[in-house]
């Protein structure tokens, strides 16, 4: 079929793709900058890095990040699962509304009133705030986001799927364990690293619900920037941007390799 | 004098036949047409004429070619080599939206935001007709498909017939000189499909306009075409009315593309009179056939016969030019008639058709009965190609 | 219903209705609770033990100060307004944005998309502050934009961007693209290329059967696009508070303030409240929207 690619198209994504990537570019050559003046060149270094790595508090911000993001994603992953499950194979049970009001609710919710609220709740409970807190809070927000990306697997997957292993002799709970969750498999781990980078990004929920122990990285990254530009978070600003891209390019490259994987099986079995 | 007499059979409606006519003009002229997509060739030097009033038919497997030359015709491709020329005017430099043709797309292509009626509105107010003016159209065209009823309806509230007939008025609206059907009964189910071609051909008749409709399916083609081009592999390999090309297929192609029929190969012995004889197996008699031109000795033929002209009996049959022993092989039984699949003493297995005027239980033939197939000297084509 | 099934169910409902219903619950309480006395505890406590006079006087002694004061100071008034006003032209700019490139993307060879679409969401997955932080040196009075301008001669004072709403737009723009662009091109991929054939066979210019057919038919992308930006760009706050100047009011950004600044929690409560009712209007025709997506593709 004739498919015009005219010159407006082309202008359309470059000038998309520039805006959409250049500050990101800009930033990572900035981060190899020699001088503290960010906006001057001044030869190339890596001298930032070392800064970087030989900051202790960046270390610590880092370690706390990371060790509420591994948790309170899987914590997301199980939950969110759970509520997927219950929304889309559950038909009728008291208070469903309210249930499918609060998975989506959140989704919607200003990042300022779910931390408000979740510190109020902490303190009229009184939780000290720390690690704990945060990863209730990220939990909380990101179980919605798996629930999401989980039902919408588990929507489009052929019912008589399970109903077969039903069939075939299998407890509820043992399809669901070996049909089930191998279907949704790529669902569930693309719902458990969205929750994770989203724990990763979370700068608000985290400003309300941590407390002056656990200081996130984005907290430490909001506080050094409110002053302007500087070239240790640019370096930072690198290694992240080059680990999201990295994962992100090799995630689709994996998925990539497998659905050509089966097309080649698909021809083969066709020409036997 | 002779046109005159040409024009009281036309209107009399019998013979309706403007290609043999050497003083008709065409309205559509492909001259040594070629169309390539990068090294693929889709339309190889293409040369067809067709006339106005025709309800002509391009007929083919998928990838043949028939689309790319709709395509052409609708202005949705440039031919890579040659002309088309349309009332005699060359159309290559004219876009689609400037075109008199208009065509009725294989997915209908309907406005899924705008209504039944605005559908068919729409070809009309890109026009310069006055607002009464289209409204007493689209009314027309309303009352002309039956969807009167359905006029502020959306596409996808109306069936899937309903969403053919306005996709019929809408191309039909602007009153085109050449209508392009591409597979328009294509996603009906069968049963629909058979009234629907009727309605087609009626519709085309009382219009006048000339439709050249593209399908796959041969039955199709053969019920509404005035004439059909078979088309393969970019180029047409016949054009004929649909009985010329089930009686008399210029080759094994078409021959064995319309419809259901027995090929024989063998070599051609010298002609005696209308007939040749053409040996074909060890120990079986040659077949006596009549080609439509002289053939050399010791050509290669096809013999190739349809199955409801070879007549199967339990005896010998006198006086039939070919007459075959066998056994009854396999049958298939399809209410109204039977196929038998009869093997020959070489093996060779051979189709016969025979209409079931007996109850089931009275059927005369039964597997592996021995039975006798025969046929005249004139029943089947000797092809060379 | 069985065990399994119940707790398939309570599990995730109860943890919600913990750490989601009843904080919003506390949020609207406290949101009517006595600005002077409220350093936590806060007055009234909830306090069952005082049976049902408890319960009279706790109610009796909430009230609605704290929004009243929210009408009094046009401080408030002026930070909704001005959210509205940022989020509605910010969603805008990003609309007009984002069609060429979703159109672009659509019309693009089939082989190419699956990279162009990775390469739109690949910014999403990348940490929010720190796109948002990689304008600051864009767009600040020395910095890499103002430098170029200078360069080539356009202008010979350096541009006052940073800590404008001028910023604040580009921020939400470039912040929020993704989310206007992959909506509108799954609609415009969906199309039937035949349809504009059939616009074209019917007498249409390629322009108008762009405008005729394909912007009628984006509809429901451009319109999904746009509570998707609009809503989360009402509340938002990191963006006003590192692009934006002091004059930048945004409702996010105030609420913020009331909490961690003047303490005031009541205030920050009754601001949060109000932010949400405001938005209640726009994701329930968000809702709505996408549930006639939904029938309409079934």
């Amino acid at each position: 079929m004739r498919r015009r690619f005219s010159w407006f198209n082309a202008t359309a994504l470059t000038f998309g793709f520039a805006f959409l990537y250049l500050p990101m570019l800009i930033l990572i050559i900035y981060s190899f900058n020699g001088s503290r003046l960010v906006t001057v060149w001044a030869g190339f270094s890596t001298r930032w890095y070392g800064v970087l790595i030989h900051d202790q508090d960046f270390l610590n911000a880092a370690w706390v990040t990371l060790r509420v993001a591994v948790v309170s994603s899987t914590a997301a992953t199980v939950l969110g699962t759970m509520a997927a499950y219950a929304l889309v194979r559950v038909a009728r049970f008291p208070g469903r509304t309210l249930f499918s009001g609060m998975i989506y609710a959140p989704l919607v919710m200003p990042d300022v009133i779910t931390g408000l609220s979740l510190l109020l709740l902490f303190i009229a409970v009184g939780l000290d705030r720390g690690i704990l807190t945060i990863v209730l809070a990220h939990t909380t927000f990101s179980m919605c986001y798996v629930s999401v990306v989980v039902s919408s697997r588990l929507v489009s997957f052929d019912r008589s799927i399970e109903e077969a292993a039903l069939d075939l002799g299998c407890t509820p709970f043992d399809a669901f364990r070996s049909v089930t969750l191998p279907i949704i498999a790529p669902a569930v781990i693309s719902g458990w690293l969205l929750a994770f980078t989203l724990s990763l990004d979370d700068l608000v929920i985290s400003s309300f619900t941590a407390g002056p122990s656990s200081t996130t990285l984005p907290i430490r990254i909001y506080s050094a920037v409110r002053l302007g530009v500087s070239p240790e978070i640019n370096a930072l600003s690198t290694i992240m941007i080059t680990i999201v891209t990295v994962g992100v390019i090799s995630a689709s490259f994996m998925s990539k390799r497998s659905l050509a994987r089966r097309a080649a099986d698909e021809q083969k079995a066709q020409q036997q | 004098m002779l046109s005159g007499v040409a024009m009281d059979t036309a209107a009399q409606g019998r013979v309706f036949a403007p290609w043999n006519d050497p003083d008709e003009e065409p309205l559509i002229q492909f001259r040594s047409v070629t169309k390539r997509f990068g090294s693929f060739t889709a339309i190889d030097n293409l040369t067809l004429d067709i006339y106005a009033r025709e309800f002509f038919a391009l007929l083919g497997p998928s990838g043949c070619g028939k689309t790319t030359l709709m395509r052409m015709l609708a202005g949705f491709e440039t031919a890579t080599e040659g002309t088309i020329l349309l009332e005699g005017e060359d159309i290559a430099g004219v876009p689609p939206n400037k075109r008199a043709v208009n065509m009725m797309f294989q997915s209908y292509a309907l406005f899924p935001h705008l209504s039944v009626y605005d559908n068919i509105a729409f070809g009309l107010k890109r026009s310069s007709m006055s607002k009464p003016d289209i409204a007493a159209r689209v009314d027309e065209m309303l009352r002309l498909t039956r969807l009167e009823r359905f006029a502020r309806r959306k596409p996808h509230q109306i069936s899937g017939g309903q969403r053919q007939r306005v996709a019929l008025a809408r191309s039909l609206a602007k009153a085109p000189k050449l209508l392009l059907l591409d597979e328009p009964l294509g996603a009906l189910d069968k049963k629909l499909r058979q009234d629907t071609q009727f309605e087609l051909m009626d519709i085309q008749e009382r219009t006048g306009t000339t439709f050249v409709i593209v399908t796959h399916d041969q039955e199709e083609a053969m019920t509404v075409a005035s004439r059909v081009a078979v088309m393969d592999d970019g180029r047409i390999v016949q054009v004929a009315t649909p009985a010329e090309i089930y009686e008399t297929p210029n080759s094994v192609y078409v021959a064995d593309f319309i419809g259901d029929v027995n090929i024989i190969e063998g070599n051609a012995s010298r002609q005696q009179g209308e007939t040749i004889r053409i040996h074909w197996a060890e120990g079986q008699e040659p077949i006596v056939g009549t080609p439509s031109a002289p053939i050399a000795e010791g050509t290669r033929v096809h013999f190739a016969i349809r199955p409801e002209k070879v007549t199967i009996t339990a005896q010998k049959p006198a006086g039939r030019a070919n007459a075959f022993a066998g056994k009854v092989h396999d049958i298939a039984y399809l209410g109204n008639i039977s196929t038998y699949h009869v093997k020959l003493a070489n093996g060779q297995i051979l189709k016969a058709q025979a209409a079931n005027n007996q109850r089931i239980d009275r059927r005369s033939f039964n597997w592996e009965d021995p039975v006798w197939l025969s046929w005249t000297d004139t029943a089947g084509v000797v092809l060379t190609g | 219903m069985n065990i399994r099934r119940l707790v398939l169910i309570a599990v995730p409902y109860l943890w919600l209705v913990a750490l989601f219903l009843i904080p919003f619950v506390i949020v609207v309480k406290i949101s009517l609770s006595d600005t002077a006395l409220a350093i936590p505890p806060y007055v009234p406590t909830f306090d069952l033990s005082g049976g049902w006079d408890g319960v009279k006087s706790y109610f009796s002694q909430l009230d609605f100060d704290n929004f009243t004061f929210l009408t009094e100071d046009d401080l408030y008034w002026r930070a909704y307004l001005s959210s509205l006003k940022i989020a509605v032209i910010a969603t805008v700019a990003t609309l007009l944005a984002a069609y060429p490139i979703a159109y672009g993307m659509a019309r693009a060879a089939p082989e190419w998309r699956p990279t162009l679409m990775m390469l739109v969401i690949l910014p999403f997955w990348t940490s929010f502050l720190i796109r948002v932080y990689s304008w600051i040196g864009i767009l600040s009075q020395e910095g890499y934009l103002n430098q170029l301008l200078l360069g080539l001669g356009l202008i010979d004072q350096p541009l006052k961007i940073l800590n404008t709403n001028l910023a604040v737009y580009i921020g939400i723009v470039y912040t929020y693209l993704p989310f206007m662009i992959l909506p509108i091109y799954a609609t415009l991929e969906k199309l039937d290329q035949s349809l504009l054939e059939a616009a074209e066979d019917l007498g249409c210019s390629r322009l108008s059967a762009f405008w005729l057919v394909t912007l009628p038919l984006s509809r429901p992308g451009i319109v999904a696009g746009c509570f998707l930006v609009f809503i989360p760009a009402i509340g938002e706050f990191v963006i006003p508070s590192l692009l934006g100047g002091s004059r930048t009011l945004m409702i996010g950004k105030v609420l913020w303030e009331e909490f961690f600044s003047n303490r005031d929690w009541p205030v920050a409560s009754a601001v949060a409240v109000v932010l949400l009712l405001l938005l209640i209007v726009p994701i329930m025709l968000f809702q709505r929207n996408q549930q006639k997506q939904q029938e309409a593709e079934l």
